[in-house]
Order: C-alpha cells, then structure tokens, then sequence
C-alpha cells in the first residue's frame, strides 16, 4: 500500500456490510491485500478495518464493518457498523450474503436498498450452497431488485472480477420501493412527512427505523428537526407504538420476509441435498455432552498442554533461549558491552540485571514470543474450524451461574492466550455487565499463556502443588465469578448463537491469522518490555526499587515467602510473566520450598494484571471500574495467598 | 359433597408428590409439620383419603385421584404465572399456590386447554393428564407447544413468538425464527440447537421458551 497524504480529496469509499460469518473479511483481504482477521465464529471484527484498492484507474478507501443482522442494532459492535452507514457517504456499499442462507439475508438487503444506499449485493459460498443442492438465479434476482448482484467463492476469488466491474461502473439510479402492507404504510408516511432534515439514509428507512423505536435515529433527528415539528414526530410516533404494541418488530420482521420470498420465487430452486456429511457428525459429537467434554479434554491436551506447554513452553524455548541466545547471542554482545560500555550505569543498562538486552529483549523473544505464537496457532486452528461456538454452547449453562452468557466463552479462552487482547473482545458482548463480569475475571483469574507457560514449568516438577494450583485458581474463578453475578446489578444475560458448519481449518489462513495476531502482540508488548527494563534500571540505580520492594516486602512475608519474591510481584505488574519468570529465577536458586512455591505461584496468577492489560481496561471499562477492579485483585490475591499459606502450613500437604 | 379446604388440598399435593412420583411409603406427620389432630387432617380422614399409622401419613387409592388433580392444578397454576403473566421466582411460586385454589369446577380444564395441554411445568415436573388433554390427544390435533416441549430431532413449523422484550423478539428474527417457518429442533442439552433454512442455532432456554412450535 503506498502512502496516500498527498491526495487531497478524500478516496470514495467502499463500505462492506453483511450478517457475521459471510466472508466479509475474506472479501477485504482479496481487495486490499491486507490482512483483517477472517474466522470461522460470529464477531472477529471488533474494531473497523480499513484498507486501500486500485480498480482501474481508481484508488478506493475499503472499510470492513463488524456483522450485523439487521439495519437497527442489537450489540455495539452492530452499532459500530450501522454508525458507518448513517455517517459515511459512500460510493458503495457491497452487502454481502451467503448464498445457502439467502432467504433469512435477503431482508437485511431490502433494508439497505430501501435506505437509498448505493447496494452492490454479493452472493457469496455459492459453491457450499450447490452442494446443499441449491441453484440460485441470479441474472433475475438482480433485475427484481433494482441493484447490481454478483455471484461468489470468495475463498477461490471468484466472482472478484465482477465484482470490480459494479464497483467501478456504479451508476447511482432512484431505488425501487418495496411496498409493505396498507395499514404500514400509512404510518410510514405520516411518520416521514414530518421530517424535513437533511439525511444521509432515505426518510423512508429513517421512518421505520423510527417507528421500532431506534433510540440512535431519535437523537439524529431531534438534532436536524426544529422543534416544533420534533413535538408533532414524537406524539405521532408515540401514537403509532402503542397501537402496534403487541406485534411491531414481529409484524415488520413478517412483512420483509414476505417481500423477500416473492423476490426469491423462481430465484432460488431447491434440489435434493446431500448426505449427512463427516463434519455434520463430528459437529454433532462436539455438542453431546457425553461426547464434547471428552473431546474438549482432548483438545485441551493436545492443544494447551502438549503443543503450547510441552512443545512452545519447553522445546521452542529450550532452542531459543537455552541454544540461541545462551550460546550465540549473549556471549558477543556481552563481550561488546564489556569493551566498549565502559560506563557503568551504560552497561547496566543493556546487560545489567535488569538490561534492556539481557531482561527485555530475551525475555520478550526467547521467552514469551515462543509461547504465546503456538498459543495463536492452536487458537487460530480452533476458531478456523468453528469449533468455538459449539464451545459456547456447551459452556453456556455453567457461564449462566457466573453472570454470563455462553458467548463470553471466546473471550474467556482468547483471554489463556493474551488477556490484553481478551479484555479488547469482551466489547462483543452484550451488556454492560457481562462485559464487567468478564474484565473482572480476566484480570483476576485467567493466566495469559506465557505466564500459564513459565508457570507450569515450575509447577510440574510438583505434581501436588500444579493440583493445588489448578484447584485454588478455578475456585476463585467460580467464587468470584457467583458473587460477582448475586452482587452486580442488571439482567440476566440471553445466550444465542450461530452455530457455523464445521470446517478444515485453511493452512494458509491459519498462518497469516497467527502471524498477525503475533506480530500486533509483538509490536504492542516489545516497547513494554524494553520500558519495563527500563524502569527497573532507573529504580535499581536510584534506590528507588529498594524502596518499592522494601515496601512491599512485609506483604509479601505476610503470605509466607522469602523478601527476594517481593521483586518477582514488582515485575508482575510490568509483565504477568515477567513476576512468574522472576519466581522460576528463585527456583533456580533454591530458595523455594514447595509451599512457597504454590503460594507464589497462585499469588502471582490472581494478582493484578499486567500495564498493558490495565491499560486496556481502562480504555474500555472507565476509570471508575478500571480502579475499581485493580484493588480488588490487588487485596484478592494476597488475602487468597495469606489464607492458601495458612492452609498448606497447617495441614502440612505439601510438604 | 362440600370442597376439600385449601390446607387439606396441600397435604394431598405434598403426599403425591413425596409417595406417587418420588418412592417413600408415606411420610412423617413432622416431614408436613402437622400435628395427628390436625383440623385439616380430619377432612381427609374422615373421607377415607389418607390413614394414618404410627407417626406416618398415608394416601389410600381413594384418595389418589383427588390428590393427583390437586397437584396438576398447583402445575397449571404454575404455568400461568409464570409463562403467562411473566411472574417469576419466589413471587410466581406464591402467587401460583393462591391461583391453584381458584381452578376448580371446570376452570381447570379451560386453563389448560388454553396452555395447549402443558406435559411439565416450569420446573419441569410433569403435570398429571386430566380428561382434556387425553381428548385432545386422542383426537390428534396438532397443538402448539413451546420449542422446549419438543423432543430432540422433531420438526414443526413456527406457530408464534411470545417473545416478552422487544429485544428477544429482534433475536429471534435475526436467526430467522419467524412464523411460518419450518424448525428442525435437534438437541436440548446442554443448550437447544435448532436449525431453520440452512443455518444451525444454539439458544438457551429463555429463548426457547418464546418460540412456540405447530408440530
């Protein structure tokens, strides 16, 4: 992509829309290049992706949208899309649907068309449709509806060419309406007579929009209408609510899948399916309970101990760290140092203890990057797959207990990866409380993988003291978690969910979603890193650090272990694993006993996040909760530390 | 033959539930906090509904029938407060226990009629059969049930939407789930997974609920 500032006037836009799961992303990465995450479950695209596209002669600003399933939002990640369709002014907007669901999509067009957008409709998986036995007409769907529509694989490109030649040729021409029934009409009409502002979105749209009661098109409204006509619009609306009170989204859901049909009549020709496939079966084994959970275990296993633990964990790291950098790297760039940084404080700052080399470079790259890249793959596997819905819905019940909902399954799991990264995903869920909920037990009691990583590493030489561990951290999660879900005010979460067929995770796709996933953990976290070092060099030189440890050292004696720990819980705060990696420096020493150890170990696991997740935090949760939940794990942790002391030394079980 | 009092119905419905579903022989009069000369008691007695023997309370097949009606009203009363007028925990309990009193003399039979014939109620015990709904059975109309009557593999077609907030109601139809559309219901546990056109769905049971199926 070349850099576009000297252009002066802004690029025409071209707005990607459509239900969540139709390639959308897939269609962005064929046009820009670039890589938006693609996956296989509703809701990867959190935030706008924005890229560039030459067709012809033209160069094009492409904006992906997160998944919506209609014109009026239920989520905010669907307002965030349809903020886009009320503010942008496009040249167009490519609604893209699959073609095996058309009937349950087409609406959604109707909806686009009749706002007076300028719609090219792509019908996308044709190819997964046909093997449904599926044949769509699309040469008569596009002259019934008035707009451009093209057939696509998108995954094979095809389709890609057509789709450039609408694009390039729109010609914008006054939309068809689509009449709805008499009495609807009506109220559409006295609804749009009184409104008199200049609007992106047709006054029809605005109308209907209005009537169902759309809080976001209430206040545009009451911004561009003088008030006089503002006063008349609410009465009428309000009129109009309380007659249609019993039946209004049911009867307009009604209407425009009435009009849809006719559309697809003759469009849409249905033919003997196909058998029950191999996915289909495996897809059902994943939900049964009886066979999920085993096959959850397996994936567990397979996935989380042996790819991350023993082979990121262990074998990658070994190379890394033990090989390349012990024997290649460290040893020239000491050698350098010692010549050439003469001056003390220079020399502790690239190799000291805490050098910006020696302690945030390695540890960022030997370390932590191994760990939580196999983290990422197996992830980026699972979600290609679809395997996480099904997850979602197994999980559901048990989520319910602590205040939320199924869908919070995802972040949960993304959150054993990179809880900085979960925190971000928690914005897909639906209410202010889940989203609280699940700040809350990230920060809490989910081990990100490089802390899970270097954690397990100490704990595994220790059978007891990993089943201590394991057992203390999913108490707290559930305690925390029920208590959270009696004491938080709010309604009680509803869990739906689409569950996507089941698909052979696409190795290119895998790959470049793991790549990027690692490269934006990379970029975020190295800069930390090297400030963290940083950090800890100008408190060691200054004393500053002694004070801190010295401060915080009776706490940490408080829960049982030797002073030397407090360092390990000042670096935790710069990086989860850091505090875990500075515990498995005193295990080397010895200074340890297998209480102390598993008392660390949970301390640190439940104690506060790293800076870049309290950051985040911050970003999306406010101020208020951002603190609110830092003391609270601050206090949490190493009360929960005093109290698993206690415990140990009094029944003596690991000793 | 003058009604049973509202006490002596609730002995009949604890000793249903206690000997008839679960499997003790009788109970303790303690168990039901009653004393052996209880007022309500001696109606029971006295019709030859309940013995007592040592300490333990009986239901004798004479009193099995009433007993079993007693405990179908306290269900459809059940039923009615909470799928119906939408009254929930503690406060739909209680508030069940006074309806289940007013639906005697016929009313019952309207009730249930007009819940479709419930087969459990909200907590999902089941509610004993009366006349009506072995009519209705026998006579095979098809009955519209919510989704979660339905048994794992059955299919029908979307009757209506009881969705209670305007944002199920909006749930519901992004998945598709309109009237008149065929529902392929195929699993009910952990969550209910339907499958409308060619799309699969997973909900939970507050979802499940409002979708009311014309088998």
């Amino acid at each position: 992509m070349t850099d576009m500032s000297d252009s002066v006037s802004p690029l025409p836009k071209v707005i990607l829309v459509g239900h969540p799961n139709v390639g959308k992303s897939v269609l962005f990465n064929a046009l820009t290049g670039a890589y938006a995450t693609v996956s296989n479950y509703p809701g990867t695209s959190v935030e706008v992706s924005s890229g560039n596209c030459v067709i012809g002669e033209q160069r094009y600003e492409i904006l992906d949208t997160p998944g919506m399933y209609s014109m009026m939002p239920i989520t905010e990640e669907e307002r965030v899309g349809r903020q886009i369709l009320l503010h942008e002014d496009p040249h167009v907007v490519v609604h893209v649907i699959d073609a095996r669901n058309i009937e349950r999509m087409l609406p959604m067009t109707l909806q686009l068309v009749e706002a007076g957008l300028p719609i090219v409709l792509v019908v996308n998986i044709l190819d997964e449709a046909e093997r449904l036995g599926m044949k769509l007409d699309l040469e008569q769907l596009q002259q019934r509806l008035g707009v451009p529509v093209v057939g696509a694989v998108m995954k094979r490109k095809i389709g890609l060419e057509e789709l450039f030649a609408a694009i390039k040729d729109y010609r914008v021409c006054p939309h068809k309406v689509f009449v709805y029934r008499n009495d609807l009409e009506q109220d559409i009409t006295a609804v749009v007579r009184l409104l008199n502002g200049e609007y992106r979105l047709s006054k029809r749209a605005l109308g209907m929009l209005l009537i169902q009661g759309d809080e976001d098109i209430k206040q545009l409204v009451e911004q561009q209408e003088d008030s006089d006509q503002h006063n008349e619009l609410v009465e009428v609306l309000r009129e109009i609510r309380f007659r249609r009170r019993a039946d209004l989204h049911l009867q307009i859901g009604m209407e425009r899948r009435h009009i849809g049909k006719q559309m697809l009549d003759g469009v849409v020709t249905q033919t003997q399916a196909a058998q029950e496939t191999f996915g289909e079966k495996l897809s059902g084994w994943m939900m049964n309970p009886y066979t999920g959970v085993p096959l959850l275990l397996l994936v567990v296993y397979l996935g989380l101990f042996q790819f991350v633990g023993v082979f990121g964990a262990g074998t990658l790291v070994d190379f890394l760290e033990g090989f390349l950098f012990e024997e290649y790297i460290n040893p020239p760039v000491i050698a350098f140092a010692q010549n050439y940084l003469t001056a003390e404080w220079l020399f502790e700052l690239i190799v000291g203890e805490y050098g910006v080399w020696t302690l945030g470079v390695r540890y960022a790259v030997a370390l932590v990057l191994p760990i939580v890249g196999s983290f990422f793959l197996v992830f980026s596997v699972l979600e290609d797959s679809g395997y996480l819905p099904r997850l979602a819905m197994m999980l559901d019940r048990i989520f319910k207990k602590i205040g939320l909902s199924g869908r919070a399954v995802i972040p949960m799991v993304l959150g054993f990866g990179c809880d900085t990264m979960a925190t971000l995903v928690t914005r897909t869920l639906e209410t202010t409380r889940e989203r609280v909920i699940s700040t809350l037990l990230l920060a809490l009691a989910i081990p990100c993988s490089a802390q899970l990583g270097v954690i397990l590493g100490l704990l595994s030489s220790a059978p007891p003291a990993l089943a201590v561990w394991t057992i203390f951290l999913l108490g707290a999660f559930l305690l925390v978690g029920v208590l959270a879900d009696r004491l938080l005010p709010g309604e009680k979460p509803v869990f739906y969910m689409e569950i996507p067929p089941l698909r052979r995770p696409q190795l290119y796709n895998v790959a470049v979603k793991t790549l990027t996933r690692m490269k934006s953990y990379f970029f975020e976290i190295f800069p930390l890193f090297i400030l963290a070092s940083v950090i800890l060099w100008a408190g060691k030189m200054t004393n500053t650090l002694d004070v801190v440890i010295a401060g915080l050292s009776p706490v940490v004696r408080a829960i049982g272990l030797p002073t030397e720990a407090t360092t390990a819980f000042v670096f935790g705060f710069f990086r989860r694993d850091f505090g875990a990696a500075g515990l498995y420096d005193l295990q080397m020493a010895g200074v340890l006993s297998v209480t102390q150890l598993t008392v660390a170990a949970v301390t640190l696991t439940l104690f506060v996040p790293c800076v870049a997740q309290f950051l985040v935090m911050f970003k999306e949760r406010g101020f208020r909760i951002a603190v609110a939940i830092f003391v609270f794990v601050t206090a949490f942790a190493f009360g929960s530390g005093w109290l698993l002391n206690r415990m140990l030394v009094a029944t003596g079980l690991l000793q | 033959m003058q009604q049973l009092s509202e006490k002596a119905e609730e002995v009949l419905e604890s000793l249903w539930i206690l000997t008839v579903e679960g499997d003790q022989v009788g109970c303790l009069l303690t168990d039901l906090q009653l004393e052996a000369d209880a007022e309500q008691l001696k109606d029971l007695l006295q019709r030859a509904y309940v013995e007592i023997r040592d300490n333990r309370i009986l239901l004798r097949p004479e009193g099995e029938a009433e007993a079993r009606m007693a405990v179908r009203r306290h269900r459809l009363a059940e039923r009615l407060t909470m799928d119906i007028l939408g009254i929930e925990g503690e406060e739909g309990n209680e508030q069940a226990c006074i309806f289940e009193h007013l639906l005697r003399q016929g009313v019952d039979t309207k009730l249930c009629t007009l819940l479709n014939h419930p087969s459990t109620c909200p907590h999902g015990n089941p509610i004993p059969p009366g006349d009506c709904c072995t009519e209705a059975r026998r006579s095979g109309s098809p009955g519209i049930v919510p989704l979660t009557e339905l048994k794992a593999g059955e299919s029908g077609g979307i009757a209506y939407l009881a969705a209670s907030d305007d944002k199920k109601m909006q749930k519901l139809m992004s998945m598709g789930v309109l009237p008149g559309s065929d529902i392929l219901l195929m699993q009910k546990f952990p969550s209910y997974i339907f499958k409308v056109g060619h799309s699969q769905f997973a909900v939970d049971e507050s979802l499940a609920r409002q979708i009311h199926i014309r088998r």
